[in-house]
């Protein structure tokens, strides 16, 4: 009986978190320029997403297209920049790692807008012009953290000698870095990097303060724009459903398999 | 001669900070030679290990390998190899990488490397496991990969840092059988770490003892058993009893409030000495009339192989003693030792003796603090004397805010009626204290000095 | 030998260019007039500006509210999640925060559009129901995973002592599990007063909250004042990580 009345609580929420989405798959079949309205069964806004021939001509392409890019880029540059910065807060002692872990904290802590405004002025303040480059530069921002937090457990479980050993058994130390140190912190950069890219993907606020006025536009700024103007692009809704079933279908197989080697090794 | 030395270290220092981890290390090693740093933890010998590796830099002296130096040699560039205490194997690397990973990067061709790699897992019986994952191993096989994987690069040395320590007591055993038996079969030189003075009896040809940083003795493990130089060896290596007595003169000691025979000289006569005497070495009996003293048993506990006793003497005194015989709590003894038995050492300091500054004719400072006492007359404000405590004459408190400052307990011996502690006090400095309570090591202690219990002494030199 | 601490060393310069530095920005226009002059007027005229100090006000109502229906919400279905009993698959959790994965502003308007269609006008309750909607899975996960990291010795002993399961749950497993409360109202209280956006078109711009009026100032150039109240928010946060200390960083890695 509680196990019923529980099951059925996490249902119920999962169903009020899932409707919206469900909303937008649902009308994602149907031709209405207006999100609600029904005017019966049609795959036409799939086959505009695929053909390029969207109503909101190439501004939405490209939207996608750059923020793919700036995620891709943004993730990579995080990963390398936080994986070396782990090992190197991971060897410090005393103050100065603790100093490195608070800083490393405030982009966590900070909402999306303090981030947001304070490397706009930053820009500003410099005279740099915005545009790519400074939307680049503040994801890496608020990106690397979270990388530096999952390559740092990975560092402490690691055997503290076998980096050792790797030069005992004539190893340069930059054949033991690449040889014994990168695979064994593979995953947490790995797992760093999705949540990088995940992250900035996601982002709204610190893009749209970043972005200058060049009219570069990634999926988030294109909605909001999209949105003030009153009337969303219908051929969101078939691309939203897509992204959904993606990450859905991934999520899932990450874990079924996470799980199952866990149960192999149990 | 310095050639038939593989390795030869030469005063070796280093420090982490102010504390002297390492404190003027000589020693060499023979070519072909098992030789084993042993001391308890924090004496320094991992550091020396470590060294020797090329993980650590030393702040002075000198490591040489077959008469070079290689201290400014990076540990990869080092024909030696390391078996490291947790095993370090590569994860992310099944058993045969593990081992060929050295041979790979010394662009070995494949064919070679295979048959190495096979011929010493074979040696250490690992066979079949080539392709198996290191996470899949036991401990002990765990332990036979890096003892390949170290050997297949036929290193001129094999260092072995703590080795066996992270495995079961039968395990361990069969471990040390076969490390004696690969020893022998490679021929090559092994230094080989341990806290544990019953596996580096076994092992060893040489035993280095360690503590604190300093070499206490070498010598080869009946040297160091039959013959310590000092009490922390005798305690730290087998089961003794050490006692304070008097070289009345040459081949006769007074302790337990007896005279024995014994075969030592040239110490003086009526000088204090700390005498050894190993449980097994007691000869007990029934026959209290033919024996040199007498005591009753305390008790008595079967040890496997022999009994264990504890006998109160005649003269007031507990004595550990092994025997293959019984004898019951409460019945009288006869007890013997033969002069060859007795080990006569001489003591490292009969009192403490403390480093002081003259504040005014009534106080000194010393230890990190003003204490009272009488200064005498010859001595002025700021002039640096020695000053000295006899062991008995430091008390020790409970609590550590009770006394004039505090310290820890660091080492205790027990020598037949009371305890000699090594306190180390909250500065970092020594003190050593007699005392009957029954204190533990790693109790935190007040210490306080009567005024009239300090002495002033004029500084030599 | 190898100093590997210095590798900090570059990403130590990059957080003082892009993380300290833009902070102390904040702070020197906040006190600057357009001029450039050293100025107390930006700050004094937030506390004596009825519009700003009430759309504070709000703000903060919303954001309060919204953490607590979190906390009420997400408590017991994290406490759930992390109960072998009741569920046993990793996917189930998965899927509670599989929606952070979707653009936010995504959902939220098919959220405005669902209550729409419903025929619910868009006001206070939709705009709660919308942050609740966003925010939830930030309180269920850190909630989550300090009650799976949690030693299930600790229920056992207590209730070897004579505890009934509730005074296990509320003497036990509340207390400890708190720290994850913390980190939970740290990922859902200043974002949502922070939000911009989202509040208006949940509320069809009938509620502003303090995150929209930060935006509009900067976007029509008065960097001073939106600095200013940048900088009032920066104060606030300050305040609420002081009281929760070092507790936060918890929240690392495996989302995924």
């Amino acid at each position: 009986m509680k196990k019923l009345f529980a099951k059925c609580y996490i249902w119920l929420l999962l169903a009020m978190l899932y409707a919206p989405l469900l909303f937008i798959a649902v009308f994602s079949f149907t031709e209405s320029r207006v999100l609600g309205s029904w005017t019966g069964f049609s795959t036409k806004l799939y086959q505009n997403l695929f053909t390029g021939n969207v109503s909101g001509g190439a501004a939405l392409i490209s939207a996608v297209e750059n923020t793919l890019l700036i995620a891709l880029i943004a993730a990579a540059f995080s990963t390398l920049l936080g994986t070396v910065a782990a090992i190197g807060i991971f060897n410090l002692k005393g103050r100065a790692k603790r100093t490195m872990q608070f800083l490393n904290n405030i982009p966590m802590i900070n909402p999306d807008i303090i981030t947001g405004v304070s490397l706009f002025l930053l820009f500003v303040f410099l005279k740099f012009s915005q545009g790519y480059v400074t939307v680049v530069l503040a994801h890496i921002t608020f990106c690397t953290p979270y990388v530096v937090l999952s390559v740092m457990p990975k560092l402490s479980q690691m055997n503290p000698n076998i980096y050792e050993a790797a030069l005992d058994l004539g190893a340069t130390p930059g054949q033991a870095l690449w040889k014994v140190l990168v695979p064994e912190l593979r995953p947490g950069m790995i797992s760093g990097f999705m949540m990088a890219f995940t992250m900035s993907l996601d982002d709204f606020a610190v893009t749209f303060f970043t972005r200058g006025t060049i009219g570069l536009d990634t999926l988030s700024t294109y909605i909001y724009a999209d949105a003030r103007k009153g009337g969303l692009t219908p051929e969101l809704r078939p691309l939203m459903t897509l992204i959904f079933l993606l990450v859905l279908v991934l999520l899932i197989i990450i874990n079924l398999r996470s799980s199952r080697t866990k149960n192999v090794i149990e | 001669m310095t050639k038939d030395y593989i390795i030869d270290i030469q005063h070796l220092s280093k420090s982490f900070g102010d504390v002297k981890v390492l404190d003027d290390i000589n020693f060499y090693v023979r070519r072909g030679e098992f030789i084993t740093l042993l001391g308890p933890s924090g004496c320094g010998k991992t550091t020396l290990l470590r060294q020797i590796a090329g993980f650590i830099a030393p702040d002075e002296g000198r490591i040489l390998l077959e008469g070079k130096d290689i201290s400014g040699i990076p540990p990869h560039k080092r024909p030696l190899n390391t078996v490291f205490q947790r095993y370090a194997l590569f994860p992310h690397l099944d058993v045969f990488d593990n081992v060929a990973f050295g041979l790979k990067l010394h662009k070995i061709p494949a064919k070679e490397i295979e048959q190495r790699v096979k011929k010493m897992l074979k040696m250490v019986s690992m066979t079949d496991y080539e392709d198996r994952s290191v996470d899949s191993l036991s401990g002990g096989q765990q332990q036979r990969v890096a003892i390949a994987r170290a050997l297949v690069n036929y290193p001129k040395v094999l260092l072995l840092d703590e080795p066996l320590a992270a495995l079961d007591l039968k395990m361990r055993k069969d471990m040390q059988l076969e490390l004696k038996e690969i020893h022998r079969k490679m021929g090559i030189t092994f230094i080989y770490v341990t806290h544990d003075q019953e596996e580096a009896l076994t092992l060893s040809d040489t035993i280095v003892v360690m503590n604190e940083g300093r070499i206490q003795q070498i010598g080869t493990p009946t040297d160091i058993y039959n013959e310590p130089v000092n009490s922390f060896v005798a305690d730290f290596i087998g089961e003794s009893t050490i006692l304070n007595g008097t070289m009345i003169c040459d081949r006769k000691v007074e302790f337990m409030g007896h005279e024995f025979e014994c075969v030592d000289e040239g110490f003086g006569e009526n000088v204090p000495v700390d005498v050894v005497v190993r449980p097994e070495d007691v000869v007990i009996s029934s026959d209290v009339e033919g024996s040199q003293f007498s005591g009753v048993v305390e008790s008595c506990i079967f040890k496997g192989v022999h009994y264990e006793m504890f006998v109160d003497t005649d003269k007031g005194y507990e004595l550990m003693v092994q025997d293959y015989d019984s004898f019951e709590p409460g019945s009288k003894v006869g007890l013997s030792i033969n002069p060859d038995d007795i080990q006569v050492m001489r003591k490292e300091r009969t009192c403490n003796t403390i480093e002081a500054t003259v504040e005014d004719q009534e106080h000194v400072s010393m230890l990190g603090c003003t204490w009272e006492c009488s200064v005498p007359a010859e001595f002025k404000s700021g002039d640096e004397v020695l000053a000295e405590v006899a062991f008995d004459k430091v008390d020790l408190l409970d609590n550590q805010e009770d006394g004039k400052l505090g310290g820890e307990v660091h080492f205790l011996l027990y020598k037949g009626d009371h305890y000699h502690l090594t306190i180390l006090t909250d500065d970092g400095d020594h003190l050593w204290v007699d005392t009957d309570d029954i204190w533990d090591k790693g109790d935190l202690v007040g210490i306080d000095i009567l005024p009239s219990d300090i002495k002033i002494k004029r500084k030599n030199g | 030998m190898v100093k590997r601490s210095n590798w900090s060393i570059p990403y130590l310069v990059f957080m003082l260019v892009f993380v300290v530095l833009p902070l102390l920005l904040i702070v020197l226009y906040a006190f600057q007039d357009s001029a450039g002059h050293f100025t107390f007027s930006n700050i004094t005229h937030f506390f004596s500006d009825s519009d700003s100090l009430s759309t504070f006000a709000v703000s903060i109502e919303v954001a309060i509210e919204n953490t607590l229906i979190c906390i009420l919400l997400g408590y017991p279905a994290a406490w759930i999640l992390a109960n072998r009993k009741y569920n046993r698959s990793a996917v189930t959790v998965v899927l509670f925060l599989m929606p952070m994965w979707i653009n936010a502003l995504m959902r939220t308007l098919a959220t405005a559009e669902l209550f729409n269609m419903l025929g619910i006008a868009l006001g206070k309750g939709t705009l709660l129901f919308g942050m609740v909607y966003d925010f939830l899975p930030f309180m269920i996960y850190p909630i989550y995973t300090t009650l799976m990291k949690m030693d299930k010795s600790y229920a056992e002993a207590a209730e070897d002592l004579g505890a009934a399961p509730w005074t296990v749950f509320w003497k036990i497993t509340v207390p400890l599990s708190l720290p994850g409360v913390m980190s939970g109202v740290l990922m859902v209280f200043m974002p949502t007063v922070s939000t911009f956006a989202i509040s208006e078109f949940l509320t069809n711009n009938k509620i502003k909250l303090f995150g929209t009026i930060i935006q509009e100032n900067i976007n029509s150039s008065m960097w001073n004042y939106g600095a200013a109240l940048a900088f009032i928010m920066l104060v606030i946060i300050g305040i609420t990580t002081l009281f929760q200390g070092s507790e936060h960083g918890e929240v690392e890695g495996g989302l995924i």
